[in-house]
């Protein structure tokens, strides 16, 4: 089967397994497991675009992810409709990407890492500090959830379609940005920022617009996260949350489109379903971690992607002809 | 018109004055070398021209129209290309997608996020007809990472090739080729039409001497001769910095 052919029969099997992943899996609980993992798939493909195309690794994602949720909340909670709080949250989110792109990309590296971790711990001290605004500690309630076209979202189902209808429009919309002329620019300023200034790029601004995007897909997670828990509290800005959501996408593979969606899977898996086993769950985790970066320091999907093909071309060496002529022929 | 105006520039790195009140003027379609031991400025003098480095004083013209301030990348789209000393290349890409990364650049079509690339043949053809020029277009499709030193020098040229420029900059375009390639890269340096003109910086006086028209030697950051090649050639001050005579 051609690669397209092989591509196209995994994305349709894909998806033919989420579309029936409340028939197959039953359990409510579960299912919701599922929604988390979709939706925190849609956080990571978001971080993806900065830290595996762009180069710029950001440790304060979290920060537009709780924005875009309080301003959502906060809208739904003041009385304003789904489509209007959704609408005002995704602008603040974007606006705030902006706020942040401006300071973050006046450095690359490490001066990026940490202008993000100050902006994402501004954020969360906001949150946690301006009581009047955001509830502090206690949080924002968010008592509904919408119903488009007169489907209720409450049950576990139903929430789980309207996250999948959401993810793959995201990982559609990653797929096209990744192939564009605009992604391919992206990686250029990844690799070789200095030559693509002088073959005729605005790096700086390819950047900025790659945050807006990335900014944006933070926003729809974040608001995908409030209407999931119903409850937004500071601890979705912190340090933490941040951390996580790029350990996903670095243990899944940063620069592939699989990668942060098996990242997401791993973390949401052990934090609710291991969990309920191991008390130390975080410690097993760890270890899921060190494993990945010992013997697949490019991440899980492409390092297992790789293992398959040293494995399948060790076997094929092993059963073909060639390599049985000698040992047939004996010595001369 | 003059293609190119240095004006009197001027770069300090701290206390270290790198060029001193540089003049050169290259006219269109003139292949100049730029020649010149270790530290004397030369890589620095391209840096300032193309942008990449602020001067502290001084002017830089193209075609009569006063660039200085112009950011790089707007020196690119006013036809300035230029290669790196050391190669400066997409490594996890093919050669292909290098060259084609070059055209993009002035492309308005960089800022598309929605197509595929790989559908705009138009951009594809012409990367290959640029590697064509330097005859890589048979393993266009290799990753960067399995070419030869001498190939990746090519795909350099092609990249800057590839962007039909008024004026190419070439830093040590020869460096690290084996005899076989340096023929090769002068052939394909001669055949450049005269419409571009050619300010080059190499090392390598027995290619380089046969290229160029002009020569400009620095020394200290300073010009200190500047002639036809006879003229430079027999110049003492020549044989005392540069050619250890």
């Amino acid at each position: 089967m051609s690669g397209f052919g092989s591509r196209g029969a995994g994305i349709i099997v894909a998806l033919i397994l989420l579309m029936t992943l409340p028939i197959w899996v039953g359990n409510p609980y579960y299912i919701n497991v599922a929604s988390q993992i979709l939706l925190f798939a849609v956080f990571a493909l978001a971080l993806n675009v900065l830290v595996g195309y762009g180069g710029l690794v950001s440790l304060g994602h979290a920060g537009l992810f709780a924005i875009a949720g309080y301003a959502g909340a906060l809208m739904l909670q003041a009385g304003y409709g789904h489509l209007a709080a959704n609408a005002a949250a995704l602008v603040v989110a974007i606006v705030a990407a902006a706020v942040f792109g401006v300071l973050a990309l006046r450095s690359t590296g490490i001066g990026f890492l940490m202008i993000t971790l100050a902006l994402g711990q501004i954020v969360w001290g906001i949150a946690y500090r301006w009581a009047s605004l955001t509830n502090g500690d206690n949080g924002v309630n968010v008592t509904t959830r919408p119903a488009p076209f007169g489907i209720t979202l409450s049950k576990a189902d139903t929430f789980y379609y309207a996250t999948l209808i959401v993810f793959i429009i995201a990982v559609a919309t990653m797929a096209a940005f990744v192939r564009s002329p605009f992604g391919a620019s992206l990686r250029g300023t990844r690799d070789q920022a200095r030559r693509m200034e002088a073959l005729g790029y605005n790096v700086w601004l390819i950047r900025f617009l790659a945050f807006l995007f990335s900014g944006f897909w933070s926003g729809v997670a974040g608001l995908l996260f409030i209407y999931y828990n119903q409850f937004i509290s500071p601890q979705v800005a912190a340090l933490q949350s941040s951390a996580e959501v790029l350990l996903m996408v670095i243990s899944g593979g940063t620069a592939t489109l699989l990668g942060p969606i098996a990242g997401a899977a791993i973390v949401v898996i052990m934090k609710n379903v291991v969990s309920a086993y191991v008390e130390r769950w975080n410690l097993v985790l760890g270890l899921i971690f060190v494993l990945i970066i010992t013997f697949m320091p490019e991440g899980l999907v492409p390092g297992s992607v790789r293992l398959c093909r040293m494995g399948w071309q060790a076997l094929r060496a092993r059963m073909s002809p060639a390599s049985l002529r000698p040992a047939e022929k004996g010595p001369p | 018109m003059t293609a190119l105006a240095v004006n009197a520039l001027c770069k300090s790195f701290g206390g270290l004055r790198v060029t001193r009140e540089i003049n050169l003027k290259v006219e269109p379609g003139e292949r100049r070398l730029i020649i010149g031991p270790n530290g004397a400025g030369k890589t620095t003098l391209f840096n300032l021209i193309t942008g990449e480095l602020a001067c502290d004083s001084g002017t830089v013209e193209l075609f009569g129209r006063d660039i200085t301030r112009l950011a790089t990348r707007r020196r690119a789209h006013l036809g300035m290309a230029r290669t790196y000393q050391i190669i400066t290349l997409f490594a996890r890409d093919t050669i292909l997608r290098n060259v084609t990364l070059a055209l993009l650049g002035l492309s308005r079509l960089r800022w598309n996020p929605l197509i595929d690339l790989q559908t705009q043949h138009h951009l594809v053809t012409r990367a290959r007809e640029a590697l064509a020029r330097v005859g890589l277009d048979h393993i266009a499709e290799r990753p960067l990472s399995q070419t030869s030193y001498g190939e990746r020098r090519r795909v350099e040229i092609a990249m800057a090739l590839a962007q039909s420029p008024k004026i190419l900059l070439l830093d040590e375009p020869f460096a690290g080729l084996s005899i076989d390639e340096r023929r090769d890269v002068r052939q394909l340096l001669q055949a450049i039409p005269r419409d571009v003109t050619i300010v080059m910086i190499e090392h390598n006086m027995d290619v380089a001497l046969e290229f160029a028209e002009r020569i400009t030697l620095l020394h200290f950051g300073e010009v200190i001769v500047e002639g036809t090649r006879a003229e430079v050639v027999a110049d003492p001050r020549t044989r005392e910095v540069y050619l250890g005579e």
